[in-house]
Order: C-alpha cells, then sequence, then structure tokens
C-alpha cells in the first residue's frame, strides 16, 4: 500500500542521503572550516596589529564578502571564472567559496576578541621580556580564541547548513541527491523533511561537540571571561 | 648609583602628569613612592619601563644612558629582561598556570631549557609561600595569591630591580599582610625595590627611603626615617597626617 511504500522510500532513500552527507557535506565543511579558520586568524591578525597596507586589504576583503550573497559568490566562482579562463571542478569550487566566506565572518569575530583581551596580558608579556609576537601567540590569541569559541562553533554549525547551497554549483551533497531522488520519486514532503532531519542530526552533534569543549575549557581554568 | 632618572616628563595631551622627575636608586635600596591619587606615580614607573613613552628626560641604568623617547625597540626588552614589574591588578597571563606565569619569561624571553626554568620557577613559587599551587590557574586564585605569583615571575627572572605598582591596593584588607610579608623578605634578602603604596606600615618600617610626590613632581625625599619623622615641607606633612587620621 502507500504506506509501506512510504516506509520503503524513508528506509532506502535514507543511506543513499546520509552517504554523500557523510562523504561530503562533512568534508567539504570541515575542509572549508579549517581553511577558514586559518584565513581569520591572519586576517584579524593583520588589523589587531594595524599592519599598515595590509589592514586596509583585510577590511576591504570583509566588506565585499559580507556585502554580498554567498550563492552569488558561488555562482562567480563555478560559473563566472571559466570566462576568465579559470575552470573549476564543483567540490574544489565550493571549498574556495566557503573558505573565503567563512573566513571573514570569522575573522571579525576573532578581531573582536582579540580586543576583549585585556591590555594588561601584553604588558605583562613586554615586562618579563617576550616580544610581540611571542605575546600575540602565546598569551593574546589563545585567550581570544577562548572567547570566540562558541561564536566560532556557531558559525560551523551554521556552514553544515549553508553547504547545503553548494546543490547550485553540481556538488553532489546531501540535499543534491535528495532532489534527485525527489525527481524520481515525487515524495517532497518526505524527503525533504528527511534530510533536514539528517541536518540537524548533524548540528545537534556539534552543539554537543561544543558544550563538551567548553567543559573542558573551563576544566582548565581557561572559564569564559 | 644602580638606577638614576632625571627630568622625567610626560604629558597626555595638554594634561602635564610628570613634571620632571628626578629620581635616585642604589643597589639594595627599598624606596616607597608616596603621593595622593593621581600624582603621577603610576606613570612614572610605566614610564621607567617603558610601557608609556615619557617626552623627555633620561635615565641611567647600570651604565647605560636611556634617552626617553628616543629608545628602540630592542633596548626597551634588554631594559625590560634585566628588571621585575609588578602591577596593581597582578596581570597574571590568564591561559597559563602559576608555574606557566613564571616559567614563560625564562622559556620563551630568555630561551632557558623547559626543566632548568622549571626548577626556578618552583623554587619562586615556594619562596613566596606557593608551593602547594602550581598547576593553579589565575581563576582558582585569591587575589593575594595571584599577587605572589606575579612577585615570582618577577623574582623568577633574577632582576636587577623590581618596580611594584600599589601591589596590594587591589586587595582586601586580609589579603594584603601576606604579600606584604612577602616583599618584606624580599627587602631583607636586599632586592632593590622601587615600591608605589599607600602602605604607610611598610614605606616606615620597611623602606629605607621615601619619594613624596605630588602633582607629578617629587615635593620631598629622603630616608624613611627622616620623612615620618622630620618631614620638611608642609605638603608631605598634611599628607601624612590626613593618611594618619583616615587610619584611626
Ligand atoms: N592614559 C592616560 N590618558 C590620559 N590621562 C592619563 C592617562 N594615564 C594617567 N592619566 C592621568 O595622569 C594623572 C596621573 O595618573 P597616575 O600616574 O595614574 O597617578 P597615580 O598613580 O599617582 O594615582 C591623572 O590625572 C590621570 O588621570
Ligand atoms: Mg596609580
Amino acid at each position: 500500500m502507500t504506506e509501506s511504500r512510504i516506509a520503503e522510500i524513508i528506509i532506502d532513500s535514507f543511506w543513499d542521503i546520509l552517504i554523500p552527507g557523510l562523504t561530503v557535506t562533512i568534508p567539504l565543511t570541515a575542509i572549508s572550516f579549517a581553511i577558514a579558520m586559518v584565513i581569520a586568524i591572519a586576517v584579524a591578525l593583520v588589523q589587531f596589529a594595524g599592519i599598515r597596507g595590509l589592514r586596509q586589504l583585510a577590511r576591504f576583503y570583509i566588506w565585499v564578502v559580507r556585502g554580498t550573497p554567498l550563492l552569488v559568490q558561488l555562482f562567480i566562482v563555478f560559473y563566472g571564472l571559466p570566462n576568465a579562463g579559470i575552470r573549476l571542478d564543483p567540490l574544489p569550487a565550493a571549498i574556495i567559496v566557503f573558505s573565503i566566506n567563512e573566513g571573514a565572518y570569522c575573522a571579525e569575530t576573532i578581531r573582536a576578541a582579540l580586543e576583549s583581551v585585556p591590555s594588561g596580558q601584553m604588558e605583562a608579556g613586554q615586562c618579563v621580556g617576550m616580544s610581540y609576537m611571542q605575546i600575540i601567540r602565546r598569551i593574546v590569541l589563545p585567550q581570544a580564541m577562548r572567547t570566540a569559541f562558541p561564536t566560532l562553533a556557531n558559525s560551523l554549525i551554521a556552514m553544515v547548513k549553508d553547504t547545503s547551497l553548494a546543490a547550485n554549483i553540481t556538488v553532489t551533497e546531501m540535499f543534491m541527491v535528495t532532489r534527485r531522488i525527489v525527481a524520481r520519486t515525487y515524495e517532497p514532503l518526505i524527503l525533504y523533511i528527511e534530510v533536514g532531519l539528517i541536518y540537524l542530526l548533524f548540528c545537534t552533534v556539534l552543539t554537543k561537540l561544543q558544550s563538551l569543549g567548553e567543559k573542558r575549557l573551563n576544566a582548565r581554568g581557561m572559564a569564559r571571561r | 648609583m644602580m638606577l638614576e632618572i632625571k627630568g622625567l616628563r610626560k604629558s597626555y595631551g595638554e594634561l602635564e602628569v610628570l613634571k620632571g622627575v628626578d629620581l635616585s636608586v642604589e643597589k639594595g635600596d627599598v624606596i616607597a613612592v608616596l603621593g595622593p591619587s593621581g600624582s603621577g606615580k603610576t606613570t612614572m614607573l610605566r614610564c621607567i619601563n617603558f610601557l608609556e613613552e615619557a617626552d623627555g628626560g633620561s635615565m641611567l641604568f647600570d651604565g647605560s644612558t636611556y634617552e626617553f623617547g628616543h629608545v628602540s625597540r630592542r633596548e626597551q626588552a634588554a631594559f625590560r629582561k634585566r628588571t621585575g614589574f609588578v602591577f596593581q591588578n597582578y596581570n597574571l597571563f590568564l591561559n597559563k598556570t602559576a608555574l606557566q606565569n613564571v616559567t614563560e619569561g625564562l622559556i620563551i624571553a630568555r630561551k632557558m631549557p623547559r626543566e632548568l626554568a622549571e626548577q626556578k620557577g618552583r623554587a619562586a613559587l615556594d619562596k613566596v609561600g606557593l608551593s602547594d599551587r602550581y598547576d593553579h590557574y589565575p581563576s582558582q586564585l585569591s587575589g593575594g595569591q595571584q599577587q605572589r605569583v606575579a612577585i615570582a615571575r618577577a623574582l623568577a627572572t633574577d632582576p636587577e630591580i623590581i618596580f611594584f605598582d600599589e601591589p596590594t591596593s587591589a586587595l582586601d584588607p586580609e589579603l594584603t599582610g601576606e604579600v606584604l610579608a612577602v616583599m618584606r623578605e624580599l627587602a631583607e634578602e636586599g632586592m632593590t625595590m622601587l615600591v608605589v603604596t599607600h602602605e604607610m606600615g611598610f614605606a616606615r618600617n620597611v623602606s629605607n627611603k621615601v619619594i613624596f610626590m605630588e602633582h607629578g613632581a617629587v615635593v620631598e625625599s629622603g630616608s624613611s626615617a627622616d620623612i615620618f619623622e622630620a618631614p620638611k615641607e608642609e605638603r608631605t606633612r598634611e599628607f601624612l597626617r590626613i593618611i594618619e587620621e583616615e587610619k584611626a
């Protein structure tokens, strides 16, 4: 009957959707976020240290990225750049865009966190003879990352969901696969709810990891100020 | 003379905070700097170790001359490596344990082998009575304990002089005693110290010299006995009287 047909679709499609979730959505998120963190720390630091030239460049980058839609950025890189002779596969294109996009938002988070570290921390470092770079690397940045942790974790969670936009540039991640199954079975309500629940599962796991991480940091005496 | 400062000047915009301060410190001196709030005591200490850039004046330290306003980063760092600084609000590294706070300047700034640094760090913490707190983070320590870690941090680098900026002012009264006891012990061992303080007991009984500052200038200086028993300046007398009255 139709009920057993629906149950069959749900069960059959579950693995078909979950597998690209595990093999595409999660790696896409993890790699992009890792690159984004490198960008964000560098961009935050050149602003914090007030390095002339680089600081303006950092502001320009953040201004452009935050002022344009993520979907438009994906289209420019994947559909637009070939006209300029740069042809990228869907997955690398997605990684590049997500990294650059997320990097701008996280840079702002980290910059604010750097500025919230009390100036006495820098002064104490100077007084024991440490250099500026040593103080940044060992004292100020670790404290800023602790402060930024919850916000960065939120950004990561948001990013898991945003990777569904990569379906628009033919990356076969979870949402793309779901759309294909819908086209075959004509069960959009059930299947889109199903993929939504899988995103929810991923995000729930990350939320749990976030609170575990905070507990561990607090246990190490690093309660958030 | 171990440290000699001449004509130290500093303004914040229109506000002239230090109006040509002279000061000399001999090896083994424990000098108490007294003066009402806002008289420029903190600014003076911060200018001396270059946390604040002074506008003019000069400093002689261990044979080298420093012209304020013309001291390179490298010279500043070299000066700081040979001096210690204790802040009013401790400024312990919040992401480091007590022991790491003490060893950081040794391992990172002085490239001392970790083993040796930790040995020195533990000895410094033992000295300030914190042998059971090596692995505690600042947030797990009382104010008095934090300030003692800060003193150990300054001490571990074998400084030629330690600057203290009101080391007990942020502490509850019942915690000031433990910090003052440590400072008294250092004084007795011959450590050279320049101490901004409101603790009259310390100024009278521990320090050998007293400097009284007001409005960015030194009003009077001399031996502790002279300043407390026979102050020459009217302003000094008045300040000491007010302090006595506050205590009573
Ligand atoms: N960063 C600053 N900017 C402007 N004014 C300052 C600054 N630091 C100190 N002052 C002013 O300089 C004067 C001396 O301050 P301070 O050295 O802290 O005095 P004290 O330590 O003797 O209480 C005060 O009037 C204070 O308001
Ligand atoms: Mg002060």
